[in-house]
């Protein structure tokens, strides 16, 4: 695996958008020509290499290329945004759409996310250590199709309307959440180790969700099912098992009515 | 103005007849005139190996209006990563099933088309529609009114009543600047106010007890009652149901009561749009199957008819249509997000996502319905290939379904790779047909026959001396044609050359100039009417929610217009 560096040299005026810095757009690039990819500011076209200086060089191909970025990205969007394979670690915080879309790879950004990070993530490894905001691994505004797959951990605290529409994957909390956790969620596991605010599995249809601390106030539409012990993200327990959203249409499978699951930590 | 002379290229026009021959086309003052008429400092153009044709007319897509614009309101995500700009001169093209206007015209110019029909306008909304046709840059556009569920044309025509059905349409068209008269779903987008629908010709229309079969029939005489350039444009009754084929064939035959009357040289009484959707056989979606080949020998043998196709593309779109209670029964099918809107005395409309999916048994079934469609039709001039943009798929696809119908290997590949390859085999008929549209089908399907269609054969659709000088030259070369699909797609999504009125708009599949679009509409004089004068008034004081003042379509809405006037004052 080859590593290419890159330095804030230039703090953008607006935001930048670099969706092209992910491992895919530089394989099998030098520095030089890493320099020359095209990134937006505002209706501006601009390059990377405006904004950063870049040394190392790229792997002959996505998987093969290490990507480490240093310096304030804090004004900078869609880092890493759709990469397949690959590392990239991001010494600072970020703006909205970190990791979005990713197939594949690992992302691991050392402060903390805007909103909008993780949409639609279809695979891969995404980790955050330190606090992510609203609608992180959601869909994307007006689209029904959130995450489908991959692993995304947050090390600090989430904001709102996480994971609404999540369809597969896992994503793990380990702070706490505010409200609307899992809206219109068909699909996939949601694991918040702390606190959960309010409206936690509205819409709920199927998939998972545990949560380790205490729910300000529960959804009307969950009924306790019965008392099950789990192993969840390492942590052995009993939970109360919930099934709902009772309220929601809930499709049927081998005759039996699939209900989405709530999990409470006793 | 500049002077052309395009030399060497191959002419496909079914309106002289010309099957490719070598033939040098001459432009001057923005009409094509014969090449001895042109200076000897016109600019030269070699056009060897290449083809050449007409622009292309777009008889039925859903691109400017209310309806188009709420589809991207709630549609965010169709915009997804659409945000940058081209090099050149273009704007942001935004939006893949609801594309913006600049994106609109700019992509229908790219493929070689210079001209749009707005397949449903609802009147009370007519202002929004103009707005964004004067934004659209490069083609001329113009826009059908919907009359198939408005309270005045039930009222009329549940009496019988002709004339002033006749002297109703002449106003709605002069008040939105209107080229003809709309239909979709007759009777059952009234209906749907009440929670129903109409699913045959004969279901009732509740209060106004009348039919979809009385409907069409009297809008058809009123409309040739007027002599309109086109004919009824109709979306049928009980769209996209299995089993519905038999409703097709029963609204087709209405067709038959009615004889053509106008002065701009068109045959048919009655367009049958985005027939796809009306072809389908079986009692529920389980056993839906192909019944294009039982409609299609009633249409060839009815030279009264013409129709598009409404082709499946197979990719992710937005369905939209003024057919309330279908869009309806398709959200619960889909579970998608569902957009609903009512037009007070005129119209409904409805909007769904759906993605048309080739794993999905039923969407691989009406892609082959669409094809089949048009390699059934013996009368390439009845036949034009649509695909209802954005219900079946987007208009940017129409080199695709181009090449799927002129490369039978291509098409062959496509429907053996499908999931349930054995399934859509057993219930289309597609596999038997081993039919290829040649270019000059594709003309007539695309140009020569659409213009009949519209009333508009004098000046478009041809590449007669006199004729309007829109003109796509394409990288094909019908010495050496193209061996696969994707060949024939490449180079219809993008012309090398495409002439606006005498002006290069797009060259290399780049647009470089934005053109002079027109707006077209139909100014109808008929006798003064006091019933229908009343009538007006009495809705606009009783039930519209704006004056009568405040409804028309005032001028600078639309700065160029090609106004086509006639006189239907009857003696």
């Amino acid at each position: 695996m080859k590593t290419v560096t890159l330095t804030v040299k230039k703090e953008p005026e607006l935001y930048l958008e670099c969706e092209t810095l992910t491992p895919d757009a530089f394989a099998g690039k030098k520095a030089d020509e890493i320099a020359k990819i095209p990134a937006y500011q505002g209706r501006e076209d601009t390059t990377l290499g405006e904004y950063f200086s870049i040394a190392g060089q790229a792997g002959a191909s996505a998987a093969e290329t290490q990507i480490i970025i240093n310096g304030d990205c804090s004004k900078m969007k869609y880092i890493g945004a759709k990469m397949s394979a690959g590392e990239m670690i991001v010494n600072s915080d970020t703006d909205m759409y970190t990791g979005g879309w990713m197939t594949g790879g690992k992302l691991v950004v050392k402060g903390n996310v805007h909103s909008f990070c993780g949409l639609g993530m279809e695979g891969g490894e995404f980790i955050i250590e330190g606090d992510a905001g609203n609608y992180l691994a959601a869909s994307y505004r007006g689209d029904w199709r959130g995450m489908q797959g991959g692993v995304l951990r947050v090390k600090g605290n989430a904001g709102s309307d996480i994971c609404t529409f999540m369809n597969g994957g896992e994503v793990i909390i380990e702070g706490n959440v505010d409200i609307h956790i899992g809206t219109h969620m068909e699909g996939g596991k949601i694991v918040v180790k702390g606190n959960a605010n309010r409206r936690v599995g509205g819409q709920l249809v199927k998939g998972e969700i545990y949560v380790f601390g205490n729910i300000n106030v529960m959804m009307p539409g969950f009924k306790h099912n019965r008392d099950v012990e789990l192993e969840v993200d390492g942590t052995k327990a009993v939970f109360a098992e919930y099934l709902g959203d009772l309220g929601e249409r809930h499709p049927k499978r081998k005759g039996e009515t699939v209900y989405g699951k709530l999990y409470l930590k006793k | 103005m500049s002077e052309y002379i395009i030399k060497n290229g191959h002419v496909f026009d079914p309106v002289q007849k010309i099957k490719g021959d070598k033939k040098d086309i001459a432009i001057k003052d923005g009409k094509i005139v014969e090449a001895s008429e042109v200076s000897s400092s016109a600019k030269s153009i070699n056009a060897k190996g290449k083809t050449i044709m007409a622009g292309a007319m777009e008889i039925h897509a859903h691109v400017a209006g209310p309806k188009v614009n709420a589809g991207r309101w709630f549609r965010p995500e169709d915009k997804i990563f659409d945000s940058h700009k081209k090099p050149g001169m273009t704007r942001i093209e935004g939006g893949k099933s609801i594309p913006t206007v600049f994106k609109t015209g700019y992509e229908y110019a790219r493929m070689g088309y210079t001209f749009a029909m707005e397949a449903a306008m609802p009147p009370l909304y007519a202002r929004h529609v103009h707005e964004e046709i004067h934004d659209t840059p490069i083609i001329d556009e113009a826009a059908l009114p919907v009359f198939g569920n408005n309270w005045f044309i039930l009222e009329y025509l549940k009496n019988r009543e002709i004339e002033n059905t006749a002297a109703y349409i002449a106003w709605i068209l002069n008040q939105t600047k209107g080229y003809g008269v709309k239909i979709v779903n007759p009777g059952g987008t009234e209906a749907w106010a009440w929670g129903l629908n109409c699913l045959t010709i004969n279901d009732p229309v509740p209060y106004f007890e009348i039919t979809p079969a009385e409907i069409v029939t009297g809008l058809m005489e009123a409309n040739e009652y007027l002599g309109l350039p086109h004919s009824v444009h109709i979306h049928q009754n009980d769209l996209g149901n299995p089993g519905n084929y038999k409703v097709t064939l029963d609204t087709l035959r209405l067709a038959e009561k009615v004889k053509p009357k106008n002065d701009f040289g068109r045959d048919q009484v009655m367009h049958s749009t985005h027939l796809q959707f009306h072809a389908y056989g079986g009692e529920s979606f389980a056993n839906i199957e192909s019944k294009a080949k039982e409609v299609m020998d009633y249409v060839n043998s009815n030279e009264a008819i013409t129709f598009d196709t409404g082709n499946v593309t197979l990719d992710e779109t937005t369905t939209m249509t003024a057919d309330g209670p279908f869009e309806h029964h398709l959200c619960s099918l889909n579970h998608l997000k569902w957009f609903n809107v009512d037009v007070e005395l005129e119209t409904a409309a409805g909007i769904v996502p759906y993605v048309y999916s080739p794993n999905v048994s039923v969407n691989a079934i009406q892609w082959a319905i669409g094809l089949e469609l048009a390699l059934y039709a013996k009368d390439p001039m009845r036949c034009f290939i649509t695909t209802d943009h954005p219900n079946a798929g987007p208009f940017t696809r129409y080199p695709r379904v181009m090449s799927w119908l002129m490369c039978a290997k291509t098409r062959n590949e496509r429907l053996n790779t499908f999931k349930n390859a054995d399934k859509i085999i057993d219930r289309t008929t597609l596999a038997e047909i081993d039919r290829e549209i040649s270019l000059y089908e594709l003309a007539a399907m695309t140009r020569a026959g659409p213009a009949k269609s519209l009333g508009l054969s004098k000046d478009f659709g041809g590449l007669k001396p006199g004729m309007n000088a829109d003109i796509a030259i394409y990288n094909i070369n019908p010495e050496k044609l193209p061996t696969k699909g994707e060949d024939y797609e490449k180079a219809f999504s993008n012309v090398a050359y495409l002439f606006k009125d005498g002006k290069i708009c797009v060259k290399d599949g780049t647009v470089v100039d934005n053109g002079q679009k027109k707006t077209f509409w139909v100014d109808v004089k008929v006798n003064p009417n006091k019933q229908v004068r009343h009538d007006v008034v009495e809705k606009f004081l009783k039930y519209y929610s704006v004056n009568e003042g405040n409804y028309s379509v005032p001028d600078d809405y639309a700065p160029h217009q090609h106004i086509i006037s006639l006189d239907a004052t009857h003696a």
